[in-house]
């Protein structure tokens, strides 16, 4: 199944915060983090993602896991980075020298990567998938795009069940899959499969969009109202990025 | 009803997909203005495409289609048709496709040119017709088979259509959820062509029965005296059957 938002705790808690003040808000808050490159402003953003994280009152144990998947992966960039740019030697191990110029690479990095992730985790994970994608259309991006992206989400289940279907039939008539051309071969026809029953299926759904009259354009429901909530929330994340840009450039 | 001019006539239809022998051979079908017309026939005989031809989907390689009164020829023609006139798909899988319940049903109203206000009026009547007042923000995906039949009915009718085509409406429902959809079918004072392999449901449904055979509508008319044998648990006690359950 699709990943339903496990971590929208903060919802009901924290009243409505309109979805486009949402989406600005990380889209800003991403972009500005990205370009930061001193020590102080980089933690001033995590201390802002860590505050937004409160503020939306996130469950803690999804968001400890997600966290640690990419810390996971970060850890990596620990092993490679400091031993691999050149710079200051900090360590030596034999003939491996590590460098205070990649330990600091590496810092930095973990750091963005941790305000970003909450920040996302804070602003966009608790948005329902429909609201999302309709914010995303009073944004800016274009319609086809958005109704692409609702559609893939709203069909993406089926697909899986379709797949999970064929997979099932196959292994109920003795099929294991295994490093040979018959495996190969049955995946290709499960994909192949797949593939022609989704052309069949968008063939049916879009014969029912024409009978309900559909003539190319698509209404939304949604209703968006930037309420005082929303704009003092809006102000508060301005705020916020530039008192990062002042650590970062000023003095 | 024959005197009256009827909503949905066809005449002398010819359809075959391509590489098939052809599965409509000189069709006709008519939809009174006040009848409810069942066709039971066998599975692959044509009685979808029948449904798919009426609401212009498919193009038939001969013959006339008249709807309304007006014969439809191109695309054009049957975007009235498609307004006026509403099919209830065999797989409600095919018919919902947004995110939410009440987005579905007033995708309909809103292609209608209704407003936002008006669209979810109206979706919400058609609901509430059905029973599924609470189901309004429920995902679409997640509905169970029968609930998902059930929208899919509210979202052609929230287009307050003027008449209704359904294929197979019972297939995968059970037994209550099959007597709610009777009851609702039979509280619609519209015109309604039902396909469908249930010939109880289409027998305490319809005015008269149709099936296809070569090609062709051919009416059922009169009843054969028959008799069942079936088996149940109590069966050899007196007991009594419900005409619909």
């Amino acid at each position: 199944m699709l990943p339903e938002p496990a971590v929208a705790a903060g919802k009901a808690t924290r009243g409505w915060i309109d979805p486009r003040v949402r989406l600005a808000a990380a889209l800003v808050y991403s972009g500005a983090t990205a370009v930061w490159q001193k020590p102080e402003s980089i933690a001033a953003a995590l201390g802002f993602a860590l505050g937004l994280a409160v503020f939306f009152r996130l469950a803690p144990g999804p968001v400890l896991r997600r966290l640690f998947a990419v810390n996971g992966l970060l850890a990596l960039l620990w092993l490679i980075l400091p031993f691999s740019l050149p710079g200051e030697t900090l360590l030596q191990l034999g003939p491996l020298a590590a460098s205070r110029e990649g330990l600091l690479l590496a810092l930095r990095i973990t750091l963005k990567s941790n305000a970003l992730l909450l920040a996302l985790l804070a602003l966009v994970a608790p948005l329902p998938f429909p609201s999302a994608g309709h914010a995303l259309h009073r944004l800016g991006v274009p319609g086809k795009f958005v109704q692409l992206l609702l559609l893939t989400w709203r069909y993406l289940a089926l697909l899986e069940q379709e797949f999970g279907r064929l997979r099932r039939a196959a292994a109920l008539r003795g099929f294991r899959p295994r490093t040979d051309l018959h495996t190969y071969r049955t995946f290709a026809w499960l994909l192949g499969m797949l593939l022609v029953r989704a052309v069949d299926r968008a063939e049916r759904v879009r014969r029912a969009m024409l009978c309900r009259g559909f003539q190319g354009v698509f209404f939304s429901l949604q209703e968006f109202r930037l309420n005082g909530r929303s704009l003092g929330f809006a102000a508060a994340v301005a705020a916020a990025v530039a008192a990062c840009a002042v650590l970062e450039f000023g003095g | 009803m024959a005197a009256q001019e009827p909503i949905v006539a066809l005449r002398g239809i010819r359809f075959g997909y391509p590489g098939a022998e052809p599965i409509l051979a000189g069709l006709d079908f008519a939809l009174g203005p006040a009848e409810r017309v069942g066709i039971l026939a066998p599975n692959g005989s044509g009685k979808t495409t029948l449904f798919l031809l009426i609401m212009g989907l498919l193009r038939p390689q001969g013959g006339e289609i008249l709807v309304f009164g007006k014969p439809r020829r191109v695309e054009a023609d049957f975007l009235e048709v498609r307004r006026r006139i509403g099919l209830v798909f065999q797989d409600p899988e095919d018919q919902l496709f947004c995110p939410t319940v009440i987005e579905d049903v007033a995708f309909g109203p809103l292609n209608l040119g209704r407003s936002r206000k008006e669209a979810v009026a109206a979706a919400r009547r058609a609901l509430a017709a059905l029973g599924l007042e609470a189901f309004e923000d429920r995902i679409g995906f997640q509905l169970s088979g029968g609930e998902k039949r059930l929208v899919s009915l509210a979202a052609v009718l929230a287009m307050e259509p003027e008449a209704l085509l359904l294929d197979e409406p019972e297939n995968g429902l059970d037994s209550r959820t099959r007597l709610r959809l009777v009851e609702v079918l039979e509280g619609l004072a519209i015109p309604q062509a039902i396909i469908s392999h249930d010939i109880d449901l289409l027998t305490a449904l319809c005015d008269r029965l149709l099936t296809l055979e070569a090609g062709r509508i051919r009416e059922v008319d009169g009843e054969a005296l028959h008799r069942h044998v079936h088996a149940h648990r109590l069966g050899d006690r007196p007991h009594r059957h419900s005409p619909t359950g």
